[in-house]
């Protein structure tokens, strides 16, 4: 084969190579801050620092969860240049339970369903513009459901 | 291959309204089948890609502490009629699903 055909053939490769993987936006997803079994050590494994409380950060979420199998939490905020939205319930065994990472297409907000094994305080934390922000909220959990 | 996942996606003016179920049993390994009384091994949904028109808008890490069936909504800004939107999930089984729908 010639020098023209190989070079050829290698430039090819590679441009098949790029558009068959897409583009990693975001990091990959911090396996450690999911096994942490504090609300802190989560929190730091997973976002480096720990979070100012703001009015700017909104989370909707029962004041009482009949079923800890399925707590729906919505987390808003009219923070700008948001990055992610994660939450954490800080009586659960493993805290962290859901981190999104957003480009800046998404409008701010996330609606997921949560498995809460007792009461406890359940925090939003927001990063934006490189800073994190956060609101928390105690739910009460008359059946626990993190053991089905 | 994971079961299919369903998408509802609203246009809302430029602003695509999303809500998907993801059928999945979300084994937290933590429970115990009620007959061998053995710990059923954890098998949950880890990762949750988002794409808008093939550009990865948003990625969800979860964790065991999503429910079954999970159920997730979330809005795209710059969306228009035609647009597909796409959904994919891996889990800690490396099963995975993906399913697209595309705007009205």
């Amino acid at each position: 084969m010639n020098i023209d055909r190989r070079n050829m053939l290698r430039s090819l490769l590679a441009v098949a190579v790029t558009l068959a993987f897409p583009r990693i936006l975001f990091a990959a997803r911090a396996d450690k801050a999911f096994e942490a079994t504090t609300a802190d050590e989560a929190i730091a494994e997973l976002l480096g620092a720990v979070p100012t409380e703001s009015d700017k950060v909104h989370m909707k979420i029962p004041d009482i969860a009949e079923n800890g199998a399925v707590v729906p939490v919505t987390v808003s905020t009219d923070l700008e240049d948001v990055e992610s939205i994660s939450v954490v319930v800080d009586n659960n065994p493993t805290p962290l339970a859901a981190s999104f990472a957003m480009s800046p297409k998404m409008v701010p907000v996330v609606s997921v369903r949560i498995k809460m094994g007792q009461s406890s305080n359940v925090r939003a934390i927001v990063k934006a513009g490189g800073n994190l922000y956060s609101t928390s909220k105690e739910v009460k959990v008359t059946i626990g459901g993190c053991g089905g | 291959m994971g079961k299919p996942i369903k998408i509802r996606a609203k246009l809302k003016g430029d602003i695509a309204e999303v809500k998907a179920l993801l059928p999945h049993n979300m084994e937290s390994g933590m429970r115990r089948d009620p007959d061998s009384g053995e710990l059923v091994a954890a098998h949950y949904i880890t990762d949750v890609t988002v794409e808008h028109n093939g550009e990865q808008v948003m990625v969800a890490y979860w964790g065991t502490a999503v429910s079954k069936n999970p159920y997730v909504a979330f809005s795209i800004k710059g969306a228009a009629s035609g647009d597909v939107i796409r959904i994919s999930w891996i889990d800690n089984m490396s099963d995975s699903s993906e399913t697209e729908i595309t705007l009205k």
